[in-house]
């Protein structure tokens, strides 16, 4: 079991003889139940929020074909079940997140309207930060979502601070910090991991493992590819979840979030993913073959998984089929609205840049 | 001359005519610097196996395998620290960064050890690396795919900073740094990679084969570090710009049937000032063009040298057009650009003084 007392900040004797014990509970704990027990109703809102991600990246997809979109455009096909999991399971009064660039679904999974978001994407004065930051700079202070960061791996010592702001104000909050397989090759995530522990911060480490540093396989790019293992040189705990299965990350979620929230310091999980389309637009992804990418369509895909759990119990085929129905319309709303919102005023070029004028 | 340089020049000489583009330049650069020197190599985020994010370093590492071609992590600070270890040790290396907006990482390592190894060893120890980066916007990549920090590296003494505008310069430049003993920062300018850019971003994009400068002769040759490439001759005003910028200037002259000189100045450290001295004291009008922001910019580099050295011969304040002082943008990205429009007003108003 994870220690029950609260170690202090800086309390250099907090790192005790019975760490070893509790960096291996925390994964057992999660092993004695991997999958969340979710009632209907809210295997139904993940079904829903993760199909919500699946279309609005797939319309994202032909914006950018069309050349709505433009430059660097990250979709998140694959990978939902990531974001679903986690973030359903956060307490949004307290809670921040942060990410990198591929950042459309952890806004999505927010409830956060897809019209402002897209238009973020097609960069109109109506996106969620104006049309000045894009696909890959998106933020919301409503949500506590600290953003969509373009330089691979920079978000995390980010992630340090807000949760050294959750504690140094004893808000209760913890921060939710996403990175990528590739980002966890970047020295200052280690620097991190170190501040982290040794402070105790209240912070989830999140590797979105999704198998390819933009097109580099994780084996090619990794001396330790077990990533949630990263952690053990500096105590942090690992988790190991399939993160193609949004009941299970959300069973993870529920162990780490409690392992942080009683006071344990950070969490180290690594969610084992895919993404099933290029890096960005321009990638079209020859660095692996098409049969790898069509298996984890047909056997691992988080939404046909849920779907079919679904429908085990007793779930109709056209009930599922009517909330497709209904989320394309959204989606094609919010396609709509951000091809016909007008682009930010030139004047906004020089807005925001400092607090102060000059 | 060395008899090599020789024997390669003249073989250049029968293949004029192949037309390539600046990845291809860049790529033959590479390839004929890994095939002349075994301690030639090259690494970085997907170069290797991959080929690069830009195609740059495409086939090399099928052609000279794994220990001269590779990939690494994404860890920009430990790929130019290691290729500063390895330069100490005698190797020449040639580490990408992906981007120039992912080089800050290894700022670190690049000023304290790279710039300045040699001083602080007395010239025991060298760093002869050249950190290859494609830079720069016009590319709809928003504030961290689009910046130009050349004046970063052009501020840090023990640096040489490199940027090609065509891929006849992008590879005799490119194996003339890979050659020099220095660290040299070489900014690929990504807008131009396949062809000049005249910036109407609304055109479509015209193919390097059919510019003068795409001629790339096969086999070995070198461009000089220091010396600019005077574009056009003109005797009204002096233009000077470099990478992507060269191309805009130039059209916008050739548009407005302006006489400009327009220099491409191709290395900004070592500059080659005699070069726009001379031609500034000729015109007496000098204009200096960049996409980096305004303040600090290479340009304020650029116009302190022309008045300290071209005082009694101007017969106008210099005129700067570049980026404005925010972040790159993502939406205004052509309000931001210094293109056609403000580059022609400014042209006027210059002559106007």
């Amino acid at each position: 079991m994870a220690k029950a007392s609260t170690p202090k900040s800086g309390d250099a004797d907090h790192a005790g003889a019975d760490d070893g014990f509790s960096l291996k509970a925390l994964q057992e704990k999660f092993e004695a139940q991997r999958r969340y027990d979710a009632s209907d109703d809210e295997m139904m809102r993940f079904y829903e929020q993760m199909l919500l991600i699946r279309r609005f990246e797939e319309k994202a997809g032909q914006l950018y074909g069309l050349g709505l979109i433009g430059g660097f455009c990250h979709l998140y096909i694959g990978q939902e079940a990531v974001a679903i999991g986690l973030q359903s399971a956060l307490d949004n009064d307290r809670d921040s997140v942060i990410t990198g660039y591929r950042d459309h679904g952890h806004m999505l999974a927010y409830g956060i309207d897809p019209k402002v978001i897209m238009a973020e994407l097609t960069g109109r004065a109506a996106g969620i930060s104006k049309g000045k930051g894009g696909s890959m700079h998106m933020f919301s202070t409503e949500h506590k979502f600290y953003g969509g960061h373009g330089i691979v791996g920079a978000q995390v010592p980010l992630g340090g601070g807000l949760a050294l702001a959750h504690q140094y104000n004893d808000d209760g909050g913890l921060c939710l910090a996403y990175f990528g397989d590739g980002a966890a090759n970047q020295g200052q995530v280690y620097e991190t991991f170190n501040m982290a522990a040794l402070w105790n911060l209240p912070i989830v480490f999140v590797v979105e493992n999704n198998q390819y540093a933009m097109g580099t396989a994780v084996k090619r790019s990794s001396a330790e590819t077990e990533f949630y293992r990263r952690g053990a040189a500096f105590r942090i705990p690992g988790m190991d979840v399939n993160g193609m299965d949004v009941l299970e990350v959300r069973g993870a979620a529920e162990v780490a979030f409690d392992h942080v929230r009683s006071g344990n310091g950070p969490v180290l999980m690594e969610c084992n993913t895919y993404r099933y389309r290029g890096h960005s637009m321009s990638d079209p992804a020859k660095y692996r073959t098409r049969e790898e990418v069509q298996d984890f369509r047909d056997t691992k895909d988080p939404i046909e998984g849920l779907k079919k759990t679904l429908m085990d119990k007793g779930k109709s085929e056209d009930e599922l089929k009517d909330i497709d129905k209904r989320i394309r319309k959204i989606v094609g709303e919010a396609a709509d609205f951000a091809e016909n919102s007008p682009e930010p005023d030139a004047q906004e070029l020089y807005t925001d840049v400092l607090v102060g004028q000059y | 001359m060395s008899e090599t340089a020789q024997k390669d020049a003249k073989t250049a000489d029968n293949d004029v005519e192949r037309r390539l583009n600046m990845i291809e330049a860049i790529n033959d650069a590479l390839d004929i610097m890994l095939d002349r020197d075994p301690d030639v190599i090259v690494m970085g985020e997907d170069v290797g196996y991959f080929g690069g994010v830009f195609r740059c370093t495409a086939g090399l590492q099928e052609k000279f395998g794994k220990t001269r071609v590779f990939d690494t992590p994404i860890s920009e600070c430990g790929i130019i620290g290691v290729a500063v270890g390895m330069g100490a040790y005698g190797l020449r290396p040639v580490p990408e960064i992906q981007f120039a907006d992912y080089i800050y990482p290894g700022l670190d390592q690049l000023i304290s050890e790279a710039a300045r190894l040699r001083y602080r060893s007395a010239a025991e120890y060298i760093a002869p690396l050249t950190v290859r980066s494609p830079f720069g916007g016009g590319i709809f990549g928003g504030q961290t795919h689009s910046q130009s920090p050349e004046s970063i590296f052009t501020h840090v003494s023990g640096l040489k900073t490199v940027i090609p505008s065509t891929p006849y310069d992008a590879k005799g430049l490119l194996i003339s740094a890979i050659e020099d003993n220095d660290p040299v920062i070489f900014f690929e300018p990504k807008r131009i990679y396949n062809g000049p850019f005249s910036g109407y971003y609304d055109k479509p994009v015209e193919p390097w084969k059919k510019h003068e400068q795409s001629k790339v002769p096969e086999g070995y040759y070198s461009i000089p570090l220091g010396k600019a490439r005077t574009v056009r001759e003109g005797g009204e005003m002096t233009i000077l710009a470099y990478g992507t910028m060269v191309h805009v200037v130039e059209s916008v002259a050739r548009e407005k049937g302006v006489d400009a000189e327009i220099l491409d100045l191709r290395t900004l450290v070592p500059l080659d000032i005699e070069a726009i001295e001379a031609s500034v004291r000729k015109t007496g009008r000098c204009m200096i063009v960049h996409e980096a922001t305004r303040t600090s910019g290479f340009g304020a580099e650029l116009s302190a040298l022309v008045q300290e050295r071209c005082f009694y011969h101007l017969e106008a304040p210099i005129a700067r057009v570049t980026g404005f002082d925010t972040p790159y943008p993502h939406s205004l990205e052509w309000a931001y650009f210094p293109g056609p429009v403000r580059i022609g007003e400014a042209i006027d108003k210059l002559l106007s003084e």
